[in-house]
C-alpha cells in the first residue's frame, strides 16, 4: 500500500492483473460469487446457443481485479466510491492490465478524498473497464 | 440480489478473493472484522435463494447437457455497469441485509438496434440497521430492430 498522504495529482500506477486468463478462473470467479450464467462457463452453450467465440469472463470478474488493483494502492478500507462501465468482453488468454491516475484531491467529509480515474486495458491495448475509484487519505 | 441475510463469512470471502488473483492470508483464513474485496457485495446473490443464474433441483437450466442448451428470451441482459458506494467497508463477520429496489431505465439507438438500460439499487445495512454499502447496476439489452 502506497503512502496515501503522498498521492498528487497526475500520480499513475499500473499493474497485470491476470496474465493468459484461463477457463478455470472464470468457473472459479462463478463459484465464488455465486453467478453461474452458461454464458460464463459452459463452452457449448456460449458458442453453439449464444452464439459467441468463446465463454467469456463475467464483468464483475473483470472489476473484481480492478478492484484488488485499486485496494492494494489505497487499502480497501479507505475505498468510499468504485464504479466501471463494462466497455469490452475480456476472453480467456487475455491479459489484464489495470491503469489508474489521480485526477483530484477533493474534500470529503473525514478529510481528503484521492479520485482516481482506472481503465483496465487488454494486450491489445483495448479498453475493458472504465470507472473511478474514490479513496480517504486518512490511511 | 434479494437474499435476506448476507452473512460475511471468511471462507466465503476466502474463495472470493482467491478467484481474483488474492495472496494467501497469513493463517490461511481471512481473520475476523478483516476488509472484504471492494466488489464483495456481489456475492449476496450466494444467499439468494431464488437467484436465476444458478442451477436448481427440479427447475429448467438453459445450459448444455445431453444437448447444447435452451435459448433464453429476456434472461436479464449484460452487464453495463457497476458502482458501489461505501459508507464503511463490508468486514468478515458482519451480517447485512440487501434490500433490492429498481432505479430507471432508459433506452439508446445503438449500431445493432435498441440499447434497453436498467437500473437496480440495493442497500446492504448491517444488523444495527446502518447503511455498508449502496451498489447500483446498470444492465442492458439489446434489441433487434
Amino acid at each position: 500500500m502506497t503512502a496515501l498522504r503522498e498521492l498528487a495529482v497526475g500520480q499513475m500506477f499500473e499493474a497485470v492483473v491476470v496474465t493468459d486468463l484461463k477457463r478455470t478462473q472464470i468457473v472459479q470467479y462463478a463459484g465464488a460469487s455465486g453467478d453461474y450464467n452458461p454464458l460464463h462457463t459452459d463452452e457449448i452453450y456460449a458458442t453453439k446457443i449464444a452464439g459467441y467465440p468463446s465463454v467469456f469472463a463475467h464483468g464483475m470478474l473483470t472489476m473484481g481485479l480492478t478492484g484488488q488493483a485499486v485496494a492494494r494502492l489505497v487499502g480497501a478500507e479507505n475505498l468510499v466510491r468504485f464504479g466501471v462501465r463494462f466497455t469490452a468482453q475480456v476472453w480467456p488468454g487475455d491479459t489484464l492490465t489495470v491503469r489508474g491516475s489521480v485526477v483530484r484531491i477533493a474534500d470529503g467529509e473525514g478529510g481528503p478524498v484521492a479520485e482516481f480515474s482506472v481503465s483496465t486495458v487488454n494486450a491489445e491495448g483495448r479498453e475493458v473497464v472504465s470507472g473511478y475509484a474514490h479513496a480517504r487519505l486518512a490511511g | 440480489m434479494a437474499a435476506r441475510r448476507f452473512p460475511v463469512e471468511a471462507g466465503h470471502v476466502l474463495a472470493f478473493a482467491r478467484a481474483l488473483g488474492a495472496a494467501e492470508p497469513p493463517g490461511g483464513l481471512p481473520a475476523e472484522g478483516d476488509v472484504a474485496p471492494p466488489t464483495f457485495a456481489i456475492a449476496s446473490a450466494q444467499f439468494d435463494p431464488e437467484y436465476r443464474l444458478r442451477p436448481r433441483p427440479g427447475a429448467p437450466w438453459h445450459g448444455s447437457g445431453g444437448d447444447a442448451g435452451l435459448v433464453t428470451e429476456g434472461a436479464g441482459g449484460l452487464h453495463a455497469e457497476q458502482h458501489f458506494t461505501y459508507h464503511r467497508p463490508i468486514r468478515v463477520g458482519d451480517v447485512l441485509v440487501p434490500v433490492t429496489r429498481p432505479g430507471e431505465r432508459w433506452e439508446k439507438q445503438g449500431r445493432s438496434g435498441r440499447l434497453r438500460f436498467r437500473e437496480q439499487i440495493t442497500e446492504f445495512r448491517d444488523e444495527a440497521g446502518e447503511l455498508v454499502v449502496t451498489a447500483r447496476s446498470v444492465s442492458v439489452q439489446r434489441e433487434a430492430s
